[in-house]
Protein backbone atom coordinates (compact mmCIF):
# COMPACT_ATOMS: atom_id res chain seq x y z
CA UNK A 1 0.00 0.00 0.00
CA UNK A 2 2.86 2.42 0.96
CA UNK A 3 4.51 1.35 -2.15
CA UNK A 4 1.49 2.23 -4.23
CA UNK A 5 0.86 5.24 -2.43
CA UNK A 6 4.27 6.83 -3.42
CA UNK A 7 3.66 5.45 -7.23
CA UNK A 8 0.52 7.78 -7.09
CA UNK A 9 2.18 10.13 -5.70
CA UNK A 10 4.96 10.55 -7.63
CA UNK A 11 2.61 10.41 -10.64
CA UNK A 12 0.84 13.06 -9.62
CA UNK A 13 3.55 15.44 -8.34
CA UNK A 14 4.99 14.80 -12.69
CA UNK A 15 1.85 15.75 -14.16
CA UNK A 16 1.43 19.23 -12.06
CA UNK A 17 5.01 19.82 -12.96
CA UNK A 18 4.87 19.27 -16.60
CA UNK A 19 1.31 21.55 -16.24
CA UNK A 20 3.21 24.44 -14.02
CA UNK A 21 5.62 24.08 -16.62
CA UNK A 22 3.23 24.38 -19.69
CA UNK A 23 1.76 27.43 -18.34
CA UNK A 24 4.44 29.36 -18.43
CA UNK A 25 5.13 28.84 -21.99
CA UNK A 26 4.20 32.44 -22.83
CA UNK A 27 7.51 33.13 -21.79
CA UNK A 28 8.82 30.65 -23.89
CA UNK A 29 10.96 33.34 -26.04
CA UNK A 30 12.70 34.08 -22.79
CA UNK A 31 14.26 31.02 -22.13
CA UNK A 32 15.41 30.07 -25.86
CA UNK A 33 19.11 30.77 -25.38
CA UNK A 34 18.72 28.02 -22.02
CA UNK A 35 16.35 26.03 -24.22
CA UNK A 36 19.71 25.92 -26.92
CA UNK A 37 22.30 25.02 -24.33
CA UNK A 38 19.93 22.01 -23.05
CA UNK A 39 19.38 20.66 -26.70
CA UNK A 40 23.44 20.97 -27.19
CA UNK A 41 24.22 19.25 -23.35
CA UNK A 42 20.96 16.53 -24.27
CA UNK A 43 20.77 16.31 -28.46
CA UNK A 44 24.08 17.25 -29.55
CA UNK A 45 26.97 15.21 -26.91
CA UNK A 46 24.02 12.38 -26.94
CA UNK A 47 24.59 11.77 -30.71
CA UNK A 48 28.47 9.99 -30.75
CA UNK A 49 26.79 7.73 -28.28
CA UNK A 50 23.36 6.93 -30.20
CA UNK A 51 25.30 6.57 -33.40
CA UNK A 52 27.61 4.19 -32.07
CA UNK A 53 25.40 1.80 -30.36
CA UNK A 54 22.42 2.25 -33.23
CA UNK A 55 25.32 1.16 -35.85
CA UNK A 56 25.67 -2.14 -33.87
CA UNK A 57 22.57 -2.90 -32.95
CA UNK A 58 21.37 -2.42 -36.75
CA UNK A 59 24.75 -4.99 -37.87
CA UNK A 60 23.68 -7.46 -34.79
CA UNK A 61 19.89 -7.07 -36.13
CA UNK A 62 21.59 -8.36 -39.89
CA UNK A 63 23.92 -10.86 -38.81
CA UNK A 64 21.09 -12.63 -36.58
CA UNK A 65 17.81 -12.11 -38.90
CA UNK A 66 20.52 -12.87 -41.67
CA UNK A 67 21.24 -16.70 -39.56
CA UNK A 68 17.65 -17.40 -39.22
CA UNK A 69 15.93 -16.09 -42.14
CA UNK A 70 18.73 -18.49 -44.18
CA UNK A 71 17.42 -21.55 -42.88
CA UNK A 72 13.94 -20.49 -44.93
CA UNK A 73 15.51 -19.10 -47.46
CA UNK A 74 13.84 -15.59 -47.25
CA UNK A 75 17.61 -14.04 -46.69
CA UNK A 76 16.41 -11.26 -49.41
CA UNK A 77 14.05 -9.94 -46.56
CA UNK A 78 16.98 -8.78 -44.05
CA UNK A 79 16.53 -5.44 -45.34
CA UNK A 80 12.95 -5.30 -44.12
CA UNK A 81 13.02 -7.02 -40.87
CA UNK A 82 16.29 -4.67 -40.04
CA UNK A 83 14.50 -1.54 -41.07
CA UNK A 84 11.00 -2.05 -39.82
CA UNK A 85 12.22 -3.58 -36.24
CA UNK A 86 14.92 -0.20 -35.95
CA UNK A 87 11.99 2.37 -37.29
CA UNK A 88 9.05 0.86 -34.97
CA UNK A 89 11.15 0.26 -31.99
CA UNK A 90 14.19 -0.42 -31.53
CA UNK A 91 15.23 2.87 -32.77
CA UNK A 92 13.07 5.42 -30.17
CA UNK A 93 13.93 2.57 -27.48
CA UNK A 94 17.36 2.54 -27.58
CA UNK A 95 18.02 6.07 -27.97
CA UNK A 96 14.92 6.62 -25.10
CA UNK A 97 17.42 4.17 -23.05
CA UNK A 98 20.49 6.11 -23.78
CA UNK A 99 18.70 9.46 -22.32
CA UNK A 100 17.82 7.64 -19.48
CA UNK A 101 21.35 6.83 -19.07
CA UNK A 102 22.93 10.10 -20.00
CA UNK A 103 20.37 12.64 -19.62
CA UNK A 104 18.26 12.11 -16.82
CA UNK A 105 20.68 10.78 -14.33
CA UNK A 106 22.67 14.06 -15.08
CA UNK A 107 19.34 16.27 -15.23
CA UNK A 108 18.49 14.68 -11.69
CA UNK A 109 21.90 15.02 -10.19
CA UNK A 110 21.47 18.58 -10.89
CA UNK A 111 18.37 19.54 -10.00
CA UNK A 112 18.83 17.31 -6.88
CA UNK A 113 21.92 19.06 -5.67
CA UNK A 114 20.36 22.34 -6.86
CA UNK A 115 17.38 21.49 -4.05
CA UNK A 116 19.85 20.17 -1.53
CA UNK A 117 22.09 23.38 -1.70
CA UNK A 118 19.13 25.57 -1.74
CA UNK A 119 19.48 26.71 -5.04
CA UNK A 120 16.03 26.25 -5.45
CA UNK A 121 14.53 27.80 -2.33
CA UNK A 122 16.62 31.08 -3.99
CA UNK A 123 14.76 30.87 -7.01
CA UNK A 124 11.61 30.66 -5.40
CA UNK A 125 12.29 33.66 -2.97
CA UNK A 126 13.57 35.40 -6.14
CA UNK A 127 9.86 34.74 -6.97
CA UNK A 128 11.81 32.57 -9.92
CA UNK A 129 9.18 29.21 -10.76
CA UNK A 130 11.93 26.94 -11.35
CA UNK A 131 9.14 25.00 -13.52
CA UNK A 132 10.01 27.87 -15.78
CA UNK A 133 13.37 28.19 -15.25
CA UNK A 134 14.75 24.90 -15.02
CA UNK A 135 12.12 22.36 -16.38
CA UNK A 136 10.44 23.90 -19.63
CA UNK A 137 13.55 24.67 -21.80
CA UNK A 138 14.63 20.82 -21.08
CA UNK A 139 10.94 19.51 -21.93
CA UNK A 140 10.76 22.14 -25.47
CA UNK A 141 14.80 21.25 -25.95
CA UNK A 142 14.11 17.30 -25.61
CA UNK A 143 10.63 17.18 -27.79
CA UNK A 144 12.90 19.18 -30.73
CA UNK A 145 15.51 16.78 -30.26
CA UNK A 146 14.18 13.59 -29.48
CA UNK A 147 12.75 12.75 -33.10
CA UNK A 148 16.50 14.02 -35.10
CA UNK A 149 18.34 12.00 -32.45
CA UNK A 150 16.34 9.16 -33.32
CA UNK A 151 16.07 9.65 -37.06
CA UNK A 152 20.04 9.51 -37.12
CA UNK A 153 19.79 6.70 -35.18
CA UNK A 154 18.12 4.82 -37.22
CA UNK A 155 19.53 5.89 -40.46
CA UNK A 156 23.19 4.44 -38.74
CA UNK A 157 21.38 1.27 -37.58
CA UNK A 158 20.03 0.84 -41.18
CA UNK A 159 23.89 1.57 -42.51
CA UNK A 160 24.92 -0.98 -39.92
CA UNK A 161 22.71 -3.54 -41.17
CA UNK A 162 24.06 -3.14 -44.51
CA UNK A 163 27.67 -2.92 -43.34
CA UNK A 164 27.03 -6.78 -42.08
CA UNK A 165 25.05 -7.93 -45.31
CA UNK A 166 27.52 -6.62 -47.51
CA UNK A 167 30.70 -7.92 -45.71
CA UNK A 168 30.04 -11.18 -43.81
CA UNK A 169 30.40 -13.77 -46.52
CA UNK A 170 27.42 -16.03 -45.17
CA UNK A 171 24.54 -13.97 -45.36
CA UNK A 172 25.22 -13.20 -48.96
CA UNK A 173 23.03 -10.27 -49.49
CA UNK A 174 24.77 -7.24 -50.67
CA UNK A 175 23.91 -3.42 -49.87
CA UNK A 176 22.20 -2.92 -53.19
CA UNK A 177 19.87 -5.44 -52.73
CA UNK A 178 19.25 -5.30 -48.80
CA UNK A 179 18.26 -1.29 -49.26
CA UNK A 180 15.93 -2.37 -52.51
CA UNK A 181 14.30 -4.47 -49.42
CA UNK A 182 14.92 -2.52 -46.87
CA UNK A 183 13.13 0.65 -48.94
CA UNK A 184 10.16 -1.86 -50.94
CA UNK A 185 8.08 -1.66 -47.71
CA UNK A 186 9.01 1.28 -45.67
CA UNK A 187 5.94 3.76 -45.69
CA UNK A 188 6.36 7.38 -43.84
CA UNK A 189 3.55 6.68 -41.46
CA UNK A 190 5.41 3.41 -39.74
CA UNK A 191 8.65 6.41 -39.72
CA UNK A 192 6.07 8.77 -38.38
CA UNK A 193 5.09 6.09 -36.12
CA UNK A 194 8.56 5.48 -34.64
CA UNK A 195 9.15 9.19 -34.09
CA UNK A 196 5.97 9.71 -31.90
CA UNK A 197 7.22 7.18 -29.88
CA UNK A 198 10.71 8.87 -29.49
CA UNK A 199 8.22 12.14 -28.63
CA UNK A 200 6.47 10.60 -26.09
CA UNK A 201 9.39 8.45 -24.66
CA UNK A 202 12.04 11.62 -24.34
CA UNK A 203 8.96 13.58 -22.44
CA UNK A 204 8.38 10.93 -19.78
CA UNK A 205 12.23 10.52 -19.07
CA UNK A 206 12.52 14.05 -19.09
CA UNK A 207 10.04 14.76 -16.83
CA UNK A 208 10.58 12.07 -14.71
CA UNK A 209 13.81 13.41 -14.09
CA UNK A 210 13.01 16.94 -13.18
CA UNK A 211 10.42 15.56 -11.08
CA UNK A 212 12.39 13.23 -8.82
CA UNK A 213 15.29 15.86 -9.09
CA UNK A 214 12.90 18.57 -7.44
CA UNK A 215 11.68 16.12 -4.93
CA UNK A 216 14.60 14.89 -3.09
CA UNK A 217 15.26 16.09 0.28
CA UNK A 218 17.87 16.00 3.05
CA UNK A 219 21.45 15.77 1.72
CA UNK A 220 24.21 14.74 -0.89
CA UNK A 221 23.68 11.01 0.15
CA UNK A 222 19.88 11.55 -1.50
CA UNK A 223 21.34 13.06 -4.61
CA UNK A 224 22.89 9.23 -5.44
CA UNK A 225 19.64 8.02 -4.32
CA UNK A 226 17.76 9.74 -6.64
CA UNK A 227 19.95 9.26 -9.58
CA UNK A 228 19.29 5.90 -9.42
CA UNK A 229 15.20 6.13 -8.53
CA UNK A 230 15.02 8.30 -11.81
CA UNK A 231 17.20 6.32 -14.15
CA UNK A 232 15.00 2.77 -13.33
CA UNK A 233 11.76 4.65 -13.27
CA UNK A 234 12.44 6.21 -16.45
CA UNK A 235 13.66 2.70 -18.47
CA UNK A 236 10.92 0.82 -16.65
CA UNK A 237 8.38 3.95 -17.93
CA UNK A 238 9.76 3.69 -21.21
CA UNK A 239 9.16 -0.31 -21.72
CA UNK A 240 5.46 0.15 -19.83
CA UNK A 241 4.60 3.10 -22.74
CA UNK A 242 6.48 1.10 -25.22
CA UNK A 243 3.66 -1.58 -25.24
CA UNK A 244 0.68 0.69 -24.75
CA UNK A 245 1.53 3.16 -27.22
CA UNK A 246 2.63 0.01 -30.20
CA UNK A 247 -0.86 -0.95 -29.16
CA UNK A 248 -2.77 2.05 -29.63
CA UNK A 249 -0.76 2.94 -33.02
CA UNK A 250 -1.65 -0.46 -34.21
CA UNK A 251 -5.69 0.62 -33.99
CA UNK B 1 21.25 51.76 -2.93
CA UNK B 2 20.47 54.66 -5.46
CA UNK B 3 17.61 53.10 -7.68
CA UNK B 4 18.24 52.98 -11.20
CA UNK B 5 15.15 51.46 -12.84
CA UNK B 6 12.03 50.95 -11.87
CA UNK B 7 10.55 47.56 -10.08
CA UNK B 8 7.58 45.71 -11.98
CA UNK B 9 4.64 46.81 -9.65
CA UNK B 10 6.60 48.43 -6.74
CA UNK B 11 5.79 51.77 -6.71
CA UNK B 12 4.32 51.65 -3.15
CA UNK B 13 7.97 51.44 -1.78
CA UNK B 14 7.00 52.08 1.90
CA UNK B 15 8.22 50.11 4.75
CA UNK B 16 7.11 46.88 5.27
CA UNK B 17 6.22 45.04 8.82
CA UNK B 18 6.16 41.21 9.60
CA UNK B 19 3.21 39.60 11.62
CA UNK B 20 4.25 36.18 12.55
CA UNK B 21 0.72 35.19 15.23
CA UNK B 22 1.14 31.57 17.24
CA UNK B 23 3.47 29.69 14.12
CA UNK B 24 4.26 26.03 15.05
CA UNK B 25 6.13 23.91 12.72
CA UNK B 26 6.47 20.24 12.88
CA UNK B 27 8.80 18.00 10.90
CA UNK B 28 6.80 14.59 11.23
CA UNK B 29 6.73 14.28 14.94
CA UNK B 30 9.78 16.55 15.71
CA UNK B 31 8.57 19.85 16.93
CA UNK B 32 10.86 22.73 15.72
CA UNK B 33 8.96 25.73 16.62
CA UNK B 34 6.31 26.32 19.14
CA UNK B 35 3.72 28.73 19.57
CA UNK B 36 6.07 31.95 18.37
CA UNK B 37 4.49 34.97 18.14
CA UNK B 38 6.08 38.32 16.78
CA UNK B 39 6.21 41.78 15.31
CA UNK B 40 8.38 43.30 13.15
CA UNK B 41 7.64 46.56 12.90
CA UNK B 42 8.22 48.39 9.39
CA UNK B 43 11.94 49.78 8.58
CA UNK B 44 13.08 47.73 11.87
CA UNK B 45 16.29 45.64 12.08
CA UNK B 46 15.27 42.67 14.17
CA UNK B 47 17.74 40.52 15.17
CA UNK B 48 16.94 36.58 16.04
CA UNK B 49 19.41 35.01 18.06
CA UNK B 50 19.80 31.71 19.58
CA UNK B 51 21.42 28.55 20.57
CA UNK B 52 22.18 25.97 16.88
CA UNK B 53 19.06 24.02 16.27
CA UNK B 54 16.89 26.15 18.34
CA UNK B 55 14.61 26.53 14.99
CA UNK B 56 15.97 30.37 14.08
CA UNK B 57 16.11 29.10 10.21
CA UNK B 58 12.88 27.60 9.94
CA UNK B 59 11.71 30.64 11.37
CA UNK B 60 13.14 32.61 8.91
CA UNK B 61 11.67 29.94 6.20
CA UNK B 62 8.67 30.29 7.20
CA UNK B 63 8.52 34.12 6.72
CA UNK B 64 9.68 34.04 3.84
CA UNK B 65 7.27 31.81 2.62
CA UNK B 66 9.13 28.53 1.67
CA UNK B 67 7.03 26.59 4.07
CA UNK B 68 4.36 26.18 5.56
CA UNK B 69 3.58 26.13 8.82
CA UNK B 70 2.06 23.38 10.66
CA UNK B 71 -0.27 25.85 12.96
CA UNK B 72 -0.56 29.65 12.75
CA UNK B 73 0.87 32.55 10.68
CA UNK B 74 3.29 34.47 9.40
CA UNK B 75 2.32 37.66 7.14
CA UNK B 76 4.32 40.08 5.39
CA UNK B 77 1.89 43.83 5.85
CA UNK B 78 -1.04 41.08 6.19
CA UNK B 79 -0.34 39.28 3.25
CA UNK B 80 0.56 35.53 3.04
CA UNK B 81 4.61 35.16 2.21
CA UNK B 82 3.98 31.68 0.50
CA UNK B 83 1.74 33.55 -2.61
CA UNK B 84 4.12 34.56 -4.72
CA UNK B 85 2.66 37.76 -5.54
CA UNK B 86 3.36 38.60 -1.97
CA UNK B 87 7.16 38.11 -2.54
CA UNK B 88 6.57 39.55 -5.83
CA UNK B 89 5.27 42.80 -4.57
CA UNK B 90 7.89 43.50 -2.23
CA UNK B 91 10.88 41.80 -3.91
CA UNK B 92 11.63 39.73 -0.80
CA UNK B 93 15.36 38.56 -0.78
CA UNK B 94 16.84 35.86 1.60
CA UNK B 95 20.41 35.25 2.17
CA UNK B 96 21.11 31.68 2.47
CA UNK B 97 23.69 30.85 5.49
CA UNK B 98 25.48 28.91 2.63
CA UNK B 99 25.38 31.32 -0.06
CA UNK B 100 22.87 29.11 -2.41
CA UNK B 101 24.89 30.93 -5.45
CA UNK B 102 23.48 28.77 -8.42
CA UNK B 103 26.56 26.85 -9.52
CA UNK B 104 26.24 26.94 -13.58
CA UNK B 105 26.20 31.01 -13.57
CA UNK B 106 29.05 33.31 -13.49
CA UNK B 107 28.90 35.62 -10.22
CA UNK B 108 27.47 38.35 -12.54
CA UNK B 109 25.16 36.39 -14.06
CA UNK B 110 23.80 35.36 -10.61
CA UNK B 111 23.53 39.31 -9.86
CA UNK B 112 21.91 40.10 -13.04
CA UNK B 113 19.04 37.06 -12.87
CA UNK B 114 16.54 38.57 -11.29
CA UNK B 115 16.44 41.79 -12.78
CA UNK B 116 16.65 39.84 -15.81
CA UNK B 117 14.08 37.71 -15.10
CA UNK B 118 11.40 39.96 -14.21
CA UNK B 119 12.87 42.41 -16.84
CA UNK B 120 13.20 45.12 -14.36
CA UNK B 121 15.46 47.24 -16.52
CA UNK B 122 17.21 47.45 -20.10
CA UNK B 123 20.37 45.37 -19.71
CA UNK B 124 23.39 48.36 -19.30
CA UNK B 125 20.95 49.88 -16.24
CA UNK B 126 21.51 46.10 -15.23
CA UNK B 127 24.97 46.09 -15.79
CA UNK B 128 25.30 49.28 -13.58
CA UNK B 129 23.09 47.73 -11.24
CA UNK B 130 24.81 44.49 -10.81
CA UNK B 131 28.47 46.76 -10.70
CA UNK B 132 27.17 48.59 -7.89
CA UNK B 133 26.25 46.09 -5.63
CA UNK B 134 29.71 44.08 -6.24
CA UNK B 135 31.90 47.19 -5.57
CA UNK B 136 30.04 47.55 -2.09
CA UNK B 137 30.59 44.39 -1.39
CA UNK B 138 34.44 44.75 -2.40
CA UNK B 139 34.30 42.17 -5.29
CA UNK B 140 34.61 43.94 -8.54
CA UNK B 141 37.41 41.46 -9.22
CA UNK B 142 35.05 38.04 -8.85
CA UNK B 143 32.39 39.27 -11.46
CA UNK B 144 33.55 36.40 -14.17
CA UNK B 145 34.49 33.61 -11.51
CA UNK B 146 31.84 30.71 -10.99
CA UNK B 147 31.10 30.39 -7.34
CA UNK B 148 32.91 26.84 -7.22
CA UNK B 149 36.11 29.52 -7.90
CA UNK B 150 34.83 31.57 -4.79
CA UNK B 151 35.61 31.15 -0.63
CA UNK B 152 33.31 30.49 2.00
CA UNK B 153 33.18 34.02 2.70
CA UNK B 154 33.58 35.64 -0.99
CA UNK B 155 30.36 33.21 -1.28
CA UNK B 156 28.35 34.97 1.21
CA UNK B 157 29.25 38.60 0.33
CA UNK B 158 27.71 37.41 -3.28
CA UNK B 159 24.58 36.17 -1.67
CA UNK B 160 24.47 39.71 -0.04
CA UNK B 161 25.23 41.61 -3.28
CA UNK B 162 22.57 39.63 -4.73
CA UNK B 163 19.89 40.02 -2.45
CA UNK B 164 20.88 44.25 -3.23
CA UNK B 165 20.56 43.84 -6.48
CA UNK B 166 16.60 42.99 -6.18
CA UNK B 167 16.07 46.02 -4.10
CA UNK B 168 14.28 44.56 -1.12
CA UNK B 169 11.72 46.07 1.12
CA UNK B 170 12.40 42.86 3.24
CA UNK B 171 15.53 41.40 3.96
CA UNK B 172 16.10 38.42 5.38
CA UNK B 173 19.40 37.50 6.61
CA UNK B 174 20.70 33.69 7.86
CA UNK B 175 23.75 33.82 9.56
CA UNK B 176 25.48 36.70 7.21
CA UNK B 177 28.74 37.06 9.51
CA UNK B 178 29.08 33.54 9.46
CA UNK B 179 32.64 32.85 7.69
CA UNK B 180 33.61 36.43 7.53
CA UNK B 181 36.06 37.92 8.90
CA UNK B 182 35.63 40.70 11.22
CA UNK B 183 36.48 43.82 9.00
CA UNK B 184 33.98 42.10 6.43
CA UNK B 185 31.25 41.51 9.53
CA UNK B 186 31.34 45.23 10.50
CA UNK B 187 30.95 45.94 6.66
CA UNK B 188 27.89 43.43 6.04
CA UNK B 189 26.76 45.68 9.65
CA UNK B 190 27.27 48.35 8.21
CA UNK B 191 25.37 47.45 4.80
CA UNK B 192 22.19 46.39 6.86
CA UNK B 193 21.98 49.57 8.76
CA UNK B 194 22.66 51.76 6.28
CA UNK B 195 19.29 50.13 4.04
CA UNK B 196 18.02 50.89 6.75
CA UNK B 197 18.83 54.39 6.95
CA UNK B 198 18.67 55.24 3.33
CA UNK B 199 16.08 52.79 1.99
CA UNK B 200 13.74 51.88 5.24
CA UNK B 201 14.37 48.47 4.27
CA UNK B 202 12.98 45.88 6.83
CA UNK B 203 15.72 43.48 8.17
CA UNK B 204 15.23 39.97 9.59
CA UNK B 205 18.69 38.71 11.03
CA UNK B 206 19.11 35.24 12.21
CA UNK B 207 22.73 35.08 13.87
CA UNK B 208 24.94 33.90 16.53
CA UNK B 209 27.45 37.42 15.80
CA UNK B 210 26.91 38.81 19.67
CA UNK B 211 28.39 42.22 18.05
CA UNK B 212 26.08 42.37 15.24
CA UNK B 213 22.70 41.95 17.51
CA UNK B 214 24.21 44.99 20.00
CA UNK B 215 25.15 47.24 17.33
CA UNK B 216 22.66 47.77 14.71
CA UNK B 217 19.40 45.94 15.80
CA UNK B 218 16.67 47.27 16.65
CA UNK B 219 14.94 44.73 19.02
CA UNK B 220 16.70 40.87 19.53
CA UNK B 221 14.74 38.27 20.13
CA UNK B 222 16.02 34.79 21.53
CA UNK B 223 14.63 31.85 20.41
CA UNK B 224 15.34 28.41 22.24
CA UNK B 225 14.34 24.82 21.55
CA UNK B 226 11.73 26.41 19.59
CA UNK B 227 10.31 28.87 22.18
CA UNK B 228 10.95 32.79 22.16
CA UNK B 229 12.12 33.72 25.16
CA UNK B 230 12.25 37.07 25.06
CA UNK B 231 11.65 40.11 22.61
CA UNK B 232 13.60 43.45 23.73
CA UNK B 233 15.94 46.34 22.52
CA UNK B 234 20.09 45.35 22.80
CA UNK B 235 19.97 47.72 25.67
CA UNK B 236 16.91 45.55 27.54
CA UNK B 237 18.46 43.01 26.95
CA UNK B 238 21.81 43.41 29.05
CA UNK B 239 19.20 43.66 32.05
CA UNK B 240 17.59 40.38 31.19
CA UNK B 241 17.40 37.82 34.33
CA UNK B 242 16.60 34.52 32.33
CA UNK B 243 19.16 32.27 33.34
CA UNK B 244 19.07 30.47 29.74
CA UNK B 245 19.20 33.67 28.12
CA UNK B 246 21.87 35.29 30.44
CA UNK B 247 24.33 31.74 29.68
CA UNK B 248 23.93 32.11 25.96
CA UNK B 249 24.56 35.92 26.11
CA UNK B 250 27.67 35.34 28.41
CA UNK B 251 29.13 31.61 27.89
CA UNK B 252 31.70 30.84 30.17
CA UNK B 253 34.77 28.93 29.81
CA UNK B 254 34.91 26.76 32.90
CA UNK B 255 37.87 24.29 32.99
CA UNK B 256 36.27 23.00 35.98
CA UNK B 257 33.31 21.70 34.14
CA UNK B 258 33.15 17.87 34.52
CA UNK B 259 32.50 18.06 30.34
CA UNK B 260 36.28 19.03 30.17
CA UNK B 261 37.44 16.38 32.78
CA UNK B 262 36.07 13.60 30.45
CA UNK B 263 37.85 15.06 27.63
CA UNK B 264 40.79 15.47 29.43
CA UNK B 265 40.23 11.65 30.65
CA UNK B 266 40.31 11.11 26.87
Amino acid sequence: MKHLNAIFEGLGSAVMLAYRAFVSLPSAPRIIKRVVEQAFIGGYNTLPIVAMLSFFIGAELALQSGISLQNFGAKQLIGTLVGESLVRELGPVMVAIMMAGRVASATTAELASMKVYQEIDALETMNIPPERFLVLPRLIAVLLYMPVLTMIGIVIGWFGGAVVCEYVNFIGVDSEQYFHSLTQFMTMSKVFDGLIKAEIFGFCVILIACNTGLRTRGGPREIGFAVTRSVVLSLISILILDYFITKALAL
Amino acid sequence: MKKTCSSQDRSDRSPVGVEVAGLSKNYGTQTVLKDVSLSVKPGEIFVIMGPSGSGKSVLLRQIAGLETPTAGTARINGLDPTDPGTRDRFALALVFQAGALFNSLSVYDNLALYPLEHRLCPKPQIRERVMRALKILSLENAAKKFPSELSGGMKKRVAIARALVMEPQLLLYDEPTSELDPVMSATISEIIATLKQEFQVTSIVVSHDRDLAFTIADRVAILMKGSLRTVSTATELRGVTDPDVVDFLNPQIDLKNPRYQKLEAL
